[in-house]
């Protein structure tokens, strides 16, 4: 079942690719589509029927050379199953979304087929992603994190007639390059230490690792630290972490279900995918997992400053979604894998809304994305306006706080998002006021793109206003079931991520020996059996279940106690910028502006987005294009070409007056085949003489 | 069937002659026939090498098919192949066919440009099968010759500057490599390939004109080899021919010189250098992996800033072939077989990028790569194909191109990880020269007037591109098809260098300092 899962969208992206003009455009994109929706179901079966024991199923076998031997294969177990249903859910309703979304693409001339390519890029980015999460070994992660990297590079360029796109896309995947050299490098060293990239047996030899020391450049590191440091290099590039994180933004160039479906639910938490997959490493790297908490909090503050003044509908939740993905590397850095992952899966519901509600308003105003543009379409687009409410909801995290009924009461990020927060408070006081204050900006931004786009009076062209229409049923529907999601994904599965550490253990397949792993039946029900600690943890070996937790990590089970106003802190920043949105934009319009004129340093500087794209173009590109020209005209034509012409006068002075004769060419030739002849006698005749 | 070897070799070369003296005239027909009897001998040079495969044991690690006759002035003709030279032999002989085929609108002198193409395929098998040095010199050599011809005849404008940068080079090299020959004959009393295999040279040290030789006599005739296999590969600093060459080539001797004839300077490093002279290899093996790192970097970054499209592949091949002399010289199981197969991968992808170029310069008569741009406009056929070797030479996984990177990256990180640090840069910047070419060329809309007419790949250029798509992703999803081939002669070669290099303590201590 699980192949089928797999190669599904793959046969979709090959019959909707190349097939079209053979079967036609819409049977193509149906096919696609179709394949991808029987993923999706199976997906479900599989992740409802696991039983949290860890299966490998082997394809063939793929590079062999010497010790390294690598197989295609499918590792399945509840980190994968998890996965599963985020990508093939998310990237099923995208699909048929995408109906309503690239029917009559303004950007594409009369008569000019461009549908079947989209569809078939997003089946094939749906494959790789697979490929990624149901990876057995680092080469095949490997491999899917490369293609999906090229699908995002050709979905971001897909409109190729502008050269934004094609820039944008550029920049993507050469970013993304700059983490994957990181990842390359861990590969590497982990290959040394363990003679296996298998995650199997890296897990079980993690201990050792952590014993061993490693010649790395110039010094010996631990090396369990400096592999967990290169891995997460990589997981920055993808997850546009701070410093590798200019790409996203711009990647916004593609069409908005790209948007939703790559850069919002699934790929971009490949980055959070592998470190709780490489948990057995990380657990054993106290000091590099201290630098993801770093670099994770930095990424949920600073994305969050620059929402905040953003105009581009999409932007300002592509900012969002890096913010987010900060909050799910401190989880994970912290230790707390399960709620990285709860947060993931919310993240992928009300994020994927969000992205396609920002799709359906800009479909509905003409593919206008400048908020300062919008106004007053509550009544207009309704549907949207619900979607794209409940998804706000859920981003700044509503709920009832201090309510539990078995479970937290609210939005799905209400219950995720304070969970990480919470963990936070246990783990780093630093990175909890960092992410409450992130908290009160994701509010404020979020109430902020809903003020500007729903409420007050119509701005910007009138005949587009005029003509503002709600989208077709292909694209509601999606938005619905997403809505869905993003109401009850926090409260459905709180218990298997962050319930007693009982449950969790059990759901990810921890201690089943121990633990019946009938959890699903009814998720959260039994919390409070979990209060009375009556539940002892086994010590885990590394490389048994789907996540490590090393001797004495207690840290999801210590979040549920901390004090009271550590519960509410997210819960007034979220009502703080809420109120603060609501008098900046509905009760006093004028206020943004006088802001923006009083602070203007600090308002360039964050519409400037710190200046990270400046300060690369001039360290990096810059200098990377003046090396190239120097290397090229002084190294090569000067020195390299000098030197050697420069020879040629010295030993053989007529060689130049030849090159001078011979105008036609033909006279050098058979001089050189002369010369070979000479060399091939005295050849011959020393070694005659030699006998 | 004990003579399959010389069937291959010595097939094209006989077509050759047939059309020299049998082909009259030159006018349309006799054209047409010149090229359908070329195209024939190719094809079937390459359907009896298929017999080599199939008949080739790969767990045999000596040589196959060996034969032996002797020739002329007491010189011996011996021929063979093992798990390494096959792999050779077949990426030749399958390569060939659709260089023809690439060709088949030249109209310049048809009958010469085919008798040059099929002459050098038997040079080039020639190398790869040679198993006495003398015949390996000859082959090697020689194959200039026709290689010269084709740049000088059919070649660009600036022809004659490229041959004499070309000449140059090769010269001082080809001199050195004679020079060593002679003295392996001197200390081994035999010119016989296998036998010199099992010799061992002496590493006692040297003292030459004050300066002591850590490796002595193997160290010297390493390098003489080295003067010459470095200038064919080409590597850092000795690369700037190719580029020149590239451009001044017609577009089937591009593909041959990129696909085919630069492999020989690595096929020559695991045939002598590593093998013949371990000692000389591990004493010189710092210098080689730091020279590699730097043609990686320094190429890609030279390659980003160029303007014509040739010349950008050229120099992204000088980066590729820095894969591959850092993969051997690591002496490792997966740096060499990942030398090799960066190798094989190269001569379908660099190939394949070259007709790429060749098939908008048919069109368009220039190769700048600001007189393109849009062209998916117009070209969305071309446009993927473009698309999908230009992610194999970034080395997207997947793609052949991905697994000679990988392991030669991984072979050296084993040794040095400094070097794979920076070697590590060239999947940036890969990225980065490929992808701004394919988006100056391609992306963006078509506005320049003089495009609005092009048209896109004509059936004849689909069947030459397809084979070798065919082979980019086969090799990259089934690697094994090649590694199982190569891998038992490379474990050999890797095993017998260890035993080699074993108990150097006084090497040992150079290698360290260099890390």
């Amino acid at each position: 079942m699980a192949t089928i899962i797999l190669f599904a969208p793959l046969i979709g992206a090959i019959i909707c690719g190349f097939g079209w003009k053979i079967i036609g455009e819409k049977a193509a994109m149906v096919t696609a589509t179709s394949l991808l929706f029987l993923s999706a179901l199976l997906s479900w079966v599989v992740f409802l029927a696991h039983d949290g024991v860890t299966e490998t199923i082997p394809l063939m076998t793929w590079i062999e050379s010497g010790t390294l031997a690598t197989d295609w294969a499918i590792r399945m177990d509840r980190l994968t199953a998890t996965m599963l249903i985020v990508v093939t859910t998310v990237s099923a309703l995208v699909h048929l979304y995408s109906f309503g979304y690239m029917d009559h693409d303004p950007q594409w001339k009369e008569g000019e087929t461009y549908k079947p390519r989209f569809f078939a890029y997003l089946s094939f980015f749906t494959f790789a992603m697979l490929m990624l999460v149901t990876a057995d070994n680092l080469l095949q992660l490997f491999f899917g994190w490369e293609g999906v990297g090229v699908a995002s590079y050709l979905l971001i360029g897909f409109y190729w007639r502008k050269p934004s796109a094609g820039a944008a896309a550029m920049k993507a995947f050469i970013v993304n390059r700059v983490g994957d050299f990181g990842f390359l490098l861990g590969i590497f060293g982990i290959f040394l230490l363990t003679d296996s990239i298998d995650f199997a047996t890296i897990f079980a030899l993690t201990p050792e690792i952590a014993e061993t020391s490693i010649r790395f450049l110039w010094t010996d590191w631990n090396a369990a630290e400096l592999l967990a440091f290169l891995l997460f290099i990589g997981a920055m590039g993808k997850s546009a972490q701070l410093g590798l994180h200019p790409w996203l933004p711009d990647a916004m160039e593609g069409p908005t279900p790209v948007s939703a479906l790559i850069h919002a639910a699934t790929m971009v938490t490949a980055g959070v995918f592998l470190l709780c997959r490489m948990s057995p490493l990380m657990e054993y790297a106290d000091a590099a997992m201290g630098f993801v908490v770093v670099i994770g909090a930095a990424s949920a503050f600073v994305a969050a400053t620059i929402g905040l003044v953003q105009t581009d509908i999409k932007r300002v939740i592509a900012y969002s979604t890096m913010s987010q993905l900060g909050y799910m590397f401190v989880a994970a850095g912290l230790g707390a894998y399960s709620v990285a992952m709860f947060h993931l899966l919310t993240h992928a519901f009300f994020k994927a809304m969000l992205f396609l509600g920002a799709g359906s308003v800009i479909h509905a105003m003409h593919h206008e994305q400048d908020m300062r543009n919008y106004g007053g379409l509550k009544d207009k687009i309704p549907y949207t306006f619900w979607a794209m409410m409940i998804g706000t909801l859920a981003i700044t995290g509503v709920g009832i706080p201090l309510l539990y009924i078995g479970f937290p009461v609210g939005f799905a990020g209400f219950v995720s998002k304070d969970a990480i927060i919470e963990v936070a408070y246990v783990g780093s006081t630093g990175a909890f006021w960092i992410l409450v204050a992130a908290a009160l900006m994701t509010s404020f931004y979020s109430w902020r793109l809903m003020f500007l786009t729903f409420y007050g009076a119509p701005r910007g062209d009138k005949h587009t206003h005029d003509h503002a229409h709600e989208s077709p049923a292909v694209m509601t529907v999606p938005l619905a079931v997403l809505a869905v999601g993003s109401v009850l994904a926090g409260m459905v599965f709180y218990g298997p991520f962050f319930g007693s550490q009982e449950k969790v253990d059990a759901f990810f397949g921890i201690s089943q020996s121990e633990v019946a792993a009938n959890v699903l039946v009814a998720p959260g029900a039994a919390y409070a059996a979990g209060d009375d600690h009556s539940y002892d943890r086994p010590v885990q070996e590394p490389g048994t279940g789907a996540l490590y937790y090393a001797e004495g990590n207690t840290i999801t089970d210590d979040a549920h106690a901390v004090p009271v106003w550590v519960k509410l802190s997210p819960f007034f920043a979220m009502l703080l910028g809420l109120g603060a949105a609501w008098v900046a934009y509905i009760r006093k319009p004028e206020l943004p502006g006088i802001w923006a004129a009083n602070l203007a340093p600090l308002y360039q500087f964050l519409m400037n987005k710190w200046y990270f794209d400046e300060i690369y173009d001039a360290v990096f590109v810059r200098t990377a294009k003046w090396l190239g020209k120097f290397l090229w005209k002084r190294g090569d034509g000067d020195v390299i070409d000098g030197g050697i012409n420069g020879l040629a006068m010295g030993i053989v002075p007529f060689a130049t007056k030849w090159l001078n004769k011979a105008q036609s060419g033909y006279i050098f030739t058979y001089a050189f085949a002369m010369v070979i002849g000479i060399v091939i006698l005295i050849t011959w005749t020393t070694i005659g003489a030699g006998n | 069937m004990d003579n399959l070897l010389s069937i291959v070799t010595f097939t094209p070369l006989i077509a050759a002659l047939i059309m020299a003296v049998f082909l009259r005239g030159d006018d349309e027909a006799a054209q047409r026939n010149a090229k359908w009897l070329a195209l024939a001998a190719t094809t079937f040079t390459f359907v009896v090498s298929i017999f080599i495969l199939t008949g080739f044991d790969p767990q045999n690690t000596g040589f196959q098919f060996v034969e032996e006759r002797e020739w002329l002035l007491g010189l011996t003709y011996k021929m063979g192949v093992d798990g390494i030279s096959v792999t050779f032999v077949l990426l030749t002989t399958f390569l060939m066919p659709l260089v023809i085929a690439a060709c088949w609108d030249v109209t310049h002198r048809v009958k010469d440009y085919m008798i040059a193409l099929l002459v050098l395929e038997t040079l080039m098998i020639g190398v790869f099968c040679a198993l006495d040095i003398i015949l390996f010199y000859l082959f090697f050599e020689a194959g200039l010759i026709p290689m010269f011809l084709i740049i000088g005849i059919w070649g660009g404008a600036n022809r004659i500057y490229a041959s004499f940068k070309f000449f140059l080079y090769t010269l001082i090299g080809s001199v050195l490599m004679l020079v060593a020959m002679i003295a392996m004959y001197l200390d081994a009393g035999t010119t016989d390939i296998p036998t010199l295999l099992t010799h061992e040279f002496s590493y006692a040290p040297l003292n030459v004109l004050g300066i002591n030789v850590l490796g002595g006599a193997q160290t010297l005739m390493w390098l003489a080899f080295f003067a010459s296999f470095a200038v064919k590969m080409p590597m850092w600093p000795v690369h700037t021919w190719l580029p020149d060459a590239h451009v001044q080539a017609p577009t089937a001797g591009s593909v041959v010189l990129a696909a085919i004839l630069l492999k020989m300077g690595g096929y020559g490093f695991l045939r002598f250098s590593l093998p013949m002279f371990p000692v000389g290899s591990e004493v010189m093996g710092p210098l080689v992996l730091w020279l590699s790192a730097i043609a990686i970097v320094y190429a890609s970054l030279v390659a980003m800033m160029q303007d014509d499209m040739k010349k950008l592949i050229a120099y992204s091949s000088v980066a590729h072939m820095g894969f591959v002399t850092m993969g051997i010289f690591a002496a490792n199981q997966q740096g060499v077989d990942g030398a090799i197969f960066q190798m094989i991968s190269h001569g379908f992808i660099s190939g394949a990028l070259f007709l790429c170029v060749g098939v908008v310069y048919d069109r368009m008569h220039t190769r700048e790569i600001d007189a393109y741009g849009g062209l998916v406009n117009r070209m969305p056929a071309y446009a993927l194909i473009f698309m999908l070797f230009t992610m194999a030479n970034v080395g997207l996984p997947g793609t052949s191109g991905f697994v000679g990177e990988f392991l030669t990256l991984m072979g050296v990180f084993q040794v040095n990880t400094w070097v794979a640090l920076v070697a590590c840069t060239g999947v940036i910047f890969s990225a980065g020269y490929a992808l701004w070419l394919y988006r100056r060329v391609v992306f963006g809309d078509l506005i320049k007037e003089s495009l609005r007419s092009i048209t896109d790949l004509t059936t004849r250029e689909k069947a030459i591109f397809a084979p070798l798509v065919a082979f980019t992703l086969l090799l990259g999803i089934y690697p094994s098809l090649l590694t199982d081939i190569i891998g038992p002669s490379v474990e050999a070669l890797v095993e017998n260098y260890d035993v080699a290099t074993a108990d150097l303590v006084l090497s040992h201590a150079v290698a360290d300092a260099g890390h």
